[in-house]
């Protein structure tokens, strides 16, 4: 049986090509998913001594253990809170100037859609400092305002450029179509505009969602320790727990994305994200 | 066919674009039941008119009326009118069903009102069956039928049609004509029609307009258009024509009306270039002096004819511009 695993043996069978191209996504494979069955993996260790690759006992005490703790529990609310408002008031915000940028032609245009750019192109920790100064002033520190502000301020470039090259793609005789048929400008925008826009503006909200449940940096120092959020937590846990927690709570962190990008699917590819980015 | 009803007035009508384009002091009657053509090049206002009919540009200066009434204040939704455009007319995320009920259900229509009328506007246009279709699953011409009908089911008291047939393959274009001039006549609709293309234009209108740069060249029936054109640029747009230029004039004269005849009673002496069979006529052209004439013969006279002769061309009418 094992005879059949040499690799002379295994390289005559494939041929030269195919197991060159094995060896390389043998190589991708581990390196991409090792991490992530580790992680799995610890989870599910009652004790887990480093240098041996199998844990010791298996068992489901750090997940007790994680959900026990008052603190780690407070923190999962408090992140879909955050995540939640943070989308909604950047739907609110952003979907009419996604609109107007892809509908009115006005001066500046470019300038503006390259504006939401210029966060994402410093260093983050800079401009988290300099907007620190200014919440201190407003009273925004360790607010949850202040932290939805930081959290929004990372998402508009998706939450813009998305639907704007979504509403974009819609005809434009395909509104006129309804307004003549009887269909004032508001009505024409909800029944028409918005539906076709949808999927754009899904992948947009989704990962608006996503950045929010992940974001920590900016929690962090915006939100002092009053406003706690999974991720900010993740870096207490990781210092001063075992490594099992920390995996426990990763899986926890996960569940979110997962579900939400497998409900998704048919919406998220390259193609979509490309095209939010097409400049005109 | 003397007390026929304005449908629609255009009153000393302007729109002017930003960049000095457009049209200007536009005026024109539009009787019921009678289907008008605004024929032209892109570029001649053709459809900046048909735009402002709909609602969808708005005017400089002047009026539009439809059975008497000013329409010019009203936004698309509220006018009387309803639209087909060349493309994207209906919407891919409701099925057929939806696209056609979309306008009724405004208005409040009830339920079983609603259905009646979908079912016989499909009818109308042969695409009885396709309500639970996506667009998406329906060619191009059968898009149209359904855009089409869902203009007819608003009843409207003028239907515009901007170049609706010209994104089409030739032989459902053909098809298409037929089939609107059919529900036409059935429904005695007025129908202001937008095309570049003048041979549907002459397949299709009771009077065309032909325009150029903004301008009205002619307005008229097809036969008189083509009989009698006003100008040097309308004979050169509809149909065949061949222009030779005589004592500082132009000579307008169609392949048909250029008969064969020996050299002595000519109009104009020349030499057979090149003989073309097309089917039940024959296509020649003769050499006179610098300008190439084209004629339509039939064949017995076409029989007689070699390349190279010697032939005399009297033209049976012709125009000078």
């Amino acid at each position: 049986m094992f005879k059949y695993l040499n690799p002379r043996r295994f390289y005559h069978a494939v041929g030269k090509k195919n197991f060159w191209e094995f060896i390389v996504l043998a190589a991708f494979l581990l390196f991409f998913y090792g991490p992530l069955l580790n992680m799995f993996m610890l989870a599910f260790a009652d004790i887990y001594e480093s240098p041996a690759v199998i844990p010791q006992e298996w068992g489901l005490k750090w997940w007790d253990f994680v959900l026990q703790q008052k603190s780690l529990r407070s923190s999962i609310v408090q992140s879909y809170m955050v995540a939640i408002i943070t989308t909604i008031c950047s739907m609110v915000l952003c979907i009419p100037a996604a609109y107007s940028i892809a509908r009115f032609k006005f001066p500046g245009r470019k300038l503006f859609m390259l504006s939401f750019l210029l966060t994402n192109a410093f260093p983050k920790l800079g401009i988290y400092t300099s907007i620190a100064i200014l919440f201190y002033r407003y009273n925004l520190m360790g607010s949850l305002p202040g932290v939805v502000i930081i959290h929004m301020i990372n998402s508009m470039m998706f939450m813009v450029w998305l639907p704007a090259s979504a509403f974009r793609s819609v005809h434009r005789q395909q509104e006129e179509a309804a307004r003549d048929v009887g269909a004032g400008p508001i009505r024409t925008f909800f029944k028409v505009t918005l539906p076709m826009a949808t999927p754009g503006i899904a992948v947009a909200t989704l990962y608006t969602f996503l950045g929010s449940m992940e974001e920590a940096q900016g929690t962090m120092l915006v939100g002092l320790a009053r406003i706690k959020t999974m991720p900010v937590e993740m870096y207490g846990i990781i210092l001063d727990y075992p490594g099992q927690a920390g995996a426990v709570f990763s899986i926890l962190l996960l569940i979110p994305s997962i579900v939400l990008i497998f409900a998704m699917r048919k919406y998220i590819g390259p193609e979509a994200i490309a095209g939010g980015f097409k400049m005109k | 066919m003397s007390e026929r009803n304005v449908k629609l007035e255009i009153r000393d009508m302007s729109k002017k674009y930003g960049n000095g384009d457009g049209v200007e002091h536009i005026n024109l009657k539009i009787y019921e039941g009678e289907i008008i053509t605004l024929l032209g090049p892109s570029g001649c206002g053709k459809s900046t008119i048909l735009r402002t009919l709909g609602g969808f540009l708005d005017t400089t200066s002047g009026d539009i009326l439809i059975d008497g009434k000013s329409i010019i204040g009203l936004p698309p939704e509220k006018r009387p009118t309803a639209m087909v455009f060349q493309s994207y007319n209906l919407w891919p995320h409701m099925t057929v069903y939806e696209n056609l009920a979309f306008g009724l259900k405004l208005r409040k229509r009830s339920r079983a009102e609603i259905d009646a009328s979908v079912q016989e506007h499909l009818a109308l246009v042969s695409m009885s069956g396709t309500e639970k279709k996506y667009p998406g699953q329906l060619s191009g011409g059968q898009q149209q039928r359904i855009a089409i009908a869902r203009s007819l089911m608003l009843q409207p008291a003028v239907l515009l049609l901007d170049e609706p047939f010209s994104a089409l393959d030739a032989k459902i274009r053909q098809q298409m004509r037929e089939e609107l001039k059919r529900i036409q006549s059935e429904l005695q609709i007025t129908v202001v029609f937008v095309t570049h293309d003048q041979e549907e234009a002459m397949a299709l209108s009771h009077r065309i307009v032909v325009m150029n740069k903004g301008v009205f060249e002619q307005v008229g029936s097809p036969t008189e258009i083509y009989d009698n054109p006003a100008s040097k640029y309308v004979a050169s747009f509809i149909g065949e024509m061949n222009f030779i230029d005589k004592e500082g004039k132009t000579l307008a004269v169609r392949p048909e009306d250029v008969a064969i005849v020996p050299e002595g009673e000519a109009d104009v002496n020349g030499t057979v270039r090149m003989i073309m069979v097309l089917g039940h006529y024959v296509e020649v052209h003769v050499q006179c002096g610098e300008a190439v004439v084209k004629c339509f013969l039939d064949r017995e006279v076409s029989d007689r004819l070699d390349l190279g002769d010697k032939i005399g061309l009297k033209f049976e009418k012709y125009h000078m511009f």
